[in-house]
């Protein structure tokens, strides 16, 4: 039985990441293409339009080739070159070099992004951990704080060997590290950043994302069976049941906020919470307040961070699915782990709490846009969407890595039992809830209002008394941390 | 393995299972959990027949650690071998060296000064608090909380200051030995350690907060790895197991030895659920009523200490023992309740300075025991929820 399960493993799972993929990427990719194409038509027409440089310009040549202008230019570069070179290059060859451009940059963003924001969280979790229980966390490498620490880690693990234990399927084990960490980078592609900082902004970018997220469990599954070892099977498959049956209430809890803006463009989703704290999504009743907080225990368990870590539990299966992993494949399970933290929280942000809008309403800032330097500077911090979005990720990252140095891990027939028979009921109410609230209550009605009042000080309570706590354990750190530690701390 | 076996391990008689439910059944795994585990304390190996996340049998594999304990005790003077005794249980060194003074004191007749006495109940009061806060904070870590392990080590370093300024060291203390012990209190002791139990108390309310009344935590530990006081009594339980079970049994009241009987402190025991502020889930003799009955002795730990610290004598701190000790002819066995349980010594002599037979026994060795019996049809993780709340240091397992 296992070794037939071993010939037929591979082409099971390619045709499984194949109908994936398909599935998820397809519409998607599509959609997005045929936008982004109409918008770079058009936004090169009008900039060419505008300037009236006598110059080689593909605006001119093609209007020129179309027959709608006559110009002294034009014809040269249709003499020089010949009517087909023209075409090819005013019609594929200048939109695909743009396109290109974009997508390198965007690639190239969106990878350094992730591996910067894992290596700064891994480093930054170590701290959070260390204040908590009393450390210091990494002091020594770079000088402050230890801020070079991951920098470090990471040089160490590229040199470590990579190491394959006997009896382990080799292909699948080299492919699950890539499985993991491949979805957990593509999920950035559609995460909107601000209405602009965007890679690709897809149609149904949210489903996209939640597509990913499903494809990275294949990693930590493969990861498991091709270990050839039973502690990394037991995280395989309590990965599985953990992270399907998850999906369910994640999806229900995601639905709420899309049946109320009803559309899956994150960007749209983000831009309809422009106007300040109250017009965020979570606060606009109390039933989008709860989907908010399911979604984010359904994402926690999703991320597998505590207390849902149970694939990797220590004082259980040793490391879980990673445990026969060393070296560089080892870090990319963590980077994959810590860039899906952060979508989690990011996502989180836009759809229930604000997207990249700053907590006062975006309209103040717009005569600062045209104002003076300093204002438009001003104006560039105060309301800087990637500055918004990123911090509100760390935040909630931060809200995960404060959760798992507090809390006990749950038991596997818990976390089923906490699924099944208590968030999913939980979620379908909300979602039924949410359903007659959007079609009995206007807005604009007492009811209305009176919610999105109690909502917006609950919200406000609650973030505060987050951010409040914080800092308070920040001020009397050396109070709190007693006084061996103390005797320990730099500039004591 | 036959059909009929694994159904009956599983409880189930074939006939009610549907048969879809049968032809789905999967096929067991041996499991190897140890000796490198992070949760089996040490290198404790268990086998584990497992069927998917259950536990059908756990059998405990013991040895990696045999050190020869006792037969380097048959080798060299009673003197020689205090040092030694820190290395069985080596969490709570004072005690063990306590005991086997006590056995070899018992067997030549010799006398404590008073001042000895309670230089003895402090250190291993002491020792009993700062064994019990890292069996508090590693449990935690079983369960899966990582800062209750950090907590504890913050003030068990403390009690290790304290046995840092006493006797230079700081886990194998060599401290307590034939006749008392082996130096005075150092210059500022009792005010320390006074400074240190008011500290102390309030953090045993902190823990609780923490980890004891964590929901989470009272649903894993909850109705877990259940021993009844019949099971506890029939394996030789002794100790807080013994004592989660709801047995009222500590050799320090019940058989006083030592200078206890001065001393007024309770035994804790395990209570069922929903009196007096234990949560509705508990059962007597489960996984968090061993554990809780460790953070209920602390606190008696400290009222002992405070105690000592106020009728505290002066005077020698040692009585006088010959440079060469004769053990006279004949044995004697004599159990101290230890951190983890009763910890027995027997001491033979034979007219010579070195013992004819040094036998132990060690509690972390009984209390192993019952695993194979409570771990059985429980899930993969309440292994390390029931090992972890039997509490059990391998260096005393296989000495």
């Amino acid at each position: 039985m296992g070794s037939i399960l071993r010939k037929v493993a591979l082409p099971i799972f390619l045709i499984g990441v194949a109908a994936i993929m398909g599935i998820a990427w397809a519409p998607a990719l599509l959609c997005g293409t045929v936008d982004s194409m109409r918008d770079d038509l058009g936004t090169w027409y009008k900039w060419d339009l505008r300037g009236e440089r006598p110059t080689l310009t593909v605006g001119n040549i093609r209007q020129y080739l179309e027959g709608s202008i006559e110009g002294q230019f034009a014809p040269a570069a249709h003499v020089r070159f010949g009517h087909s070179t023209a075409v090819a290059f005013a019609y594929v060859l200048w939109p695909l070099q743009f396109r290109i451009t974009r997508d390198v940059l965007a690639v190239v963003g969106v990878v350094g992004f992730v591996s910067l924001f894992a290596m700064f969280a891994i480093w930054w979790e170590r701290k959070v951990a260390a204040r908590m229980q009393s450390r210091l966390g990494p002091m020594r490498v770079g000088g402050w704080h230890g801020w070079a620490q991951s920098l470090a880690d990471g040089l160490k693990l590229l040199q470590k060997e990579d190491i394959f234990i006997e009896g382990a399927d080799r292909p699948l084990f080299r492919m699950a590290a890539y499985v993991a960490f491949v979805p957990a980078l593509g999920l950035f592609i559609a995460l909107p950043f601000s209405a602009a900082w965007i890679a690709r902004d897809l149609d149904v970018g949210l489903i996209f994302i939640f597509a990913m997220f499903g494809v990275g469990v294949l990693g930590v599954l493969i990861a498991g069976w091709a270990s050839n070892n039973k502690w990394s099977m037991f995280g395989a498959m309590r990965e599985a049941c953990q992270m399907i049956s998850y999906e369910i209430p994640l999806g229900f809890a995601l639905l709420v906020p899309i049946m109320t803006v009803g559309t899956l463009r994150l960007t749209t989703i983000g831009d309809l919470q422009s106007g300040g704290f109250q017009t965020w999504l979570a606060f606009r009743n109390p039933f989008l307040l709860a989907a908010a907080l399911l979604f984010f225990i359904a994402a926690l368990a999703s991320c597998k961070r505590a207390p849902f870590d149970l694939p990797e539990a220590e004082s259980e299966l040793v490391a879980g699915f990673h445990t026969e992993y060393s070296g560089f494949r080892w870090a990319l399970f963590f980077f994959a782990e810590y860039a899906e933290m952060f979508a989690a929280g990011a996502l989180a942000a836009i759809l229930f709490f604000g997207a990249w809008h700053s907590p006062l309403p975006a309209a103040w800032g717009e005569s600062w846009r045209h104002g003076p330097l300093w204002q438009q500077a001003l104006h560039g911090v105060v309301f800087s969407g990637p500055l918004w979005l990123i911090g509100k990720g760390i935040f909630f990252v931060y809200v995960q890595m404060w959760l798992r140095w507090t809390l006990p891990r749950i038991r596997l027939d818990q976390v089923m039992y906490a699924c099944v028979q208590v968030m999913l009921p939980l979620a379908m109410l909300v979602l039924l809830a949410n359903t007659f609230w959007e079609w009995l209550v206007p807005s604009r009605s007492v009811l209305g209002m009176a919610a999105n009042a109690v909502c917006t000080a609950v919200g406000a309570v609650a973030v505060l008394a987050i951010i409040g706590i914080s800092i308070y354990g920040f001020v009397n750190r050396r109070r709190l941390v007693g006084t061996l530690v103390v005797k320990h701390l730099p500039g004591a | 393995m036959s059909d009929t076996d694994i159904h009956s391990q599983r409880e189930a008689p074939p006939g009610t299972a549907p048969a879809a439910a049968r032809e789905l059944r999967t096929e067991e795994m041996l499991v190897n959990m140890g000796p490198q585990h992070p949760s089996t304390h040490g290198v404790l190996r268990l086998m584990l027949r497992t069927d998917g996340e259950l536990i059908l049998e756990a059998i405990p594999h013991i040895g990696y650690l045999h050190r020869c304990a006792e037969k380097i005790g048959e080798n060299v003077t009673p003197v020689q071998f205090v040092p030694m005794t820190d290395r069985l249980d080596y969490l709570t060194g004072m005690n063990n060296n306590h005991g086997f003074s006590l056995a070899v004191e018992k067997l030549c007749g010799l006398e404590v000064p008073e001042r000895g006495h309670y230089i003895r109940v402090i250190m291993c009061e002491l020792n009993r608090i700062a064994s019990h806060l890292v069996s508090f904070g590693c449990y935690g870590m079983d369960i899966g909380a990582f800062t209750p392990f950090l907590y504890g080590f913050r003030e068990r370093e403390y009690i290790l200051d304290l046995f840092e300024a006493t006797c230079g060291a700081r886990l194998t203390y060599n401290y307590l030995t034939i006749g008392g012990a082996s130096l005075d209190l150092p210059e500022g002791f009792v005010e320390r350690l006074a400074w240190f139990l008011d500290y102390f108390e309030p953090k045993i309310d902190e823990y609780n907060n923490l980890l004891s009344f964590n929901y989470i935590f009272i649903k894993r530990t909850a109705n877990v790895g259940v021993i009844s006081a019949a099971d506890a009594l029939a394996y030789g339980l002794t100790g807080p197991c013994l004592r989660g079970s709801g047995v009222k049994w500590d050799l320090r009241r019940c058989v006083p030895y030592e200078i206890y009987d001065r001393f007024e402190f309770d035994i804790p025991v395990g209570v069922p659920g929903g009196n007096a502020g234990i949560p509705p889930e508990v059962v007597v003799g489960d996984s968090w009523s061993r554990y809780y009955v460790r953070m209920l002795e602390m606190k008696q730990s400290v009222r002992i200490l405070r105690q000592c610290l106020k009728q505290l004598a002066g005077g020698e701190f040692r009585a006088k023992v010959p440079r060469t000790l004769k053990l006279p002819a004949g044995e004697v066995y004599l159990e101290v309740e230890g951190v983890r349980g009763q910890l027995g010594f027997l001491v033979v002599g034979e007219n010579k300075p070195i013992p004819r037979r040094v036998k132990i026994r060690g509690p972390s060795f009984c209390n192993l025991c019952i695993v194979p019996h409570v771990c059985r049809q429980v899930l993969l993780a309440d292994v390390p929820a029931i090992v972890g709340s039997i509490d059990v240091v391998m260096g005393e397992v296989d000495r």
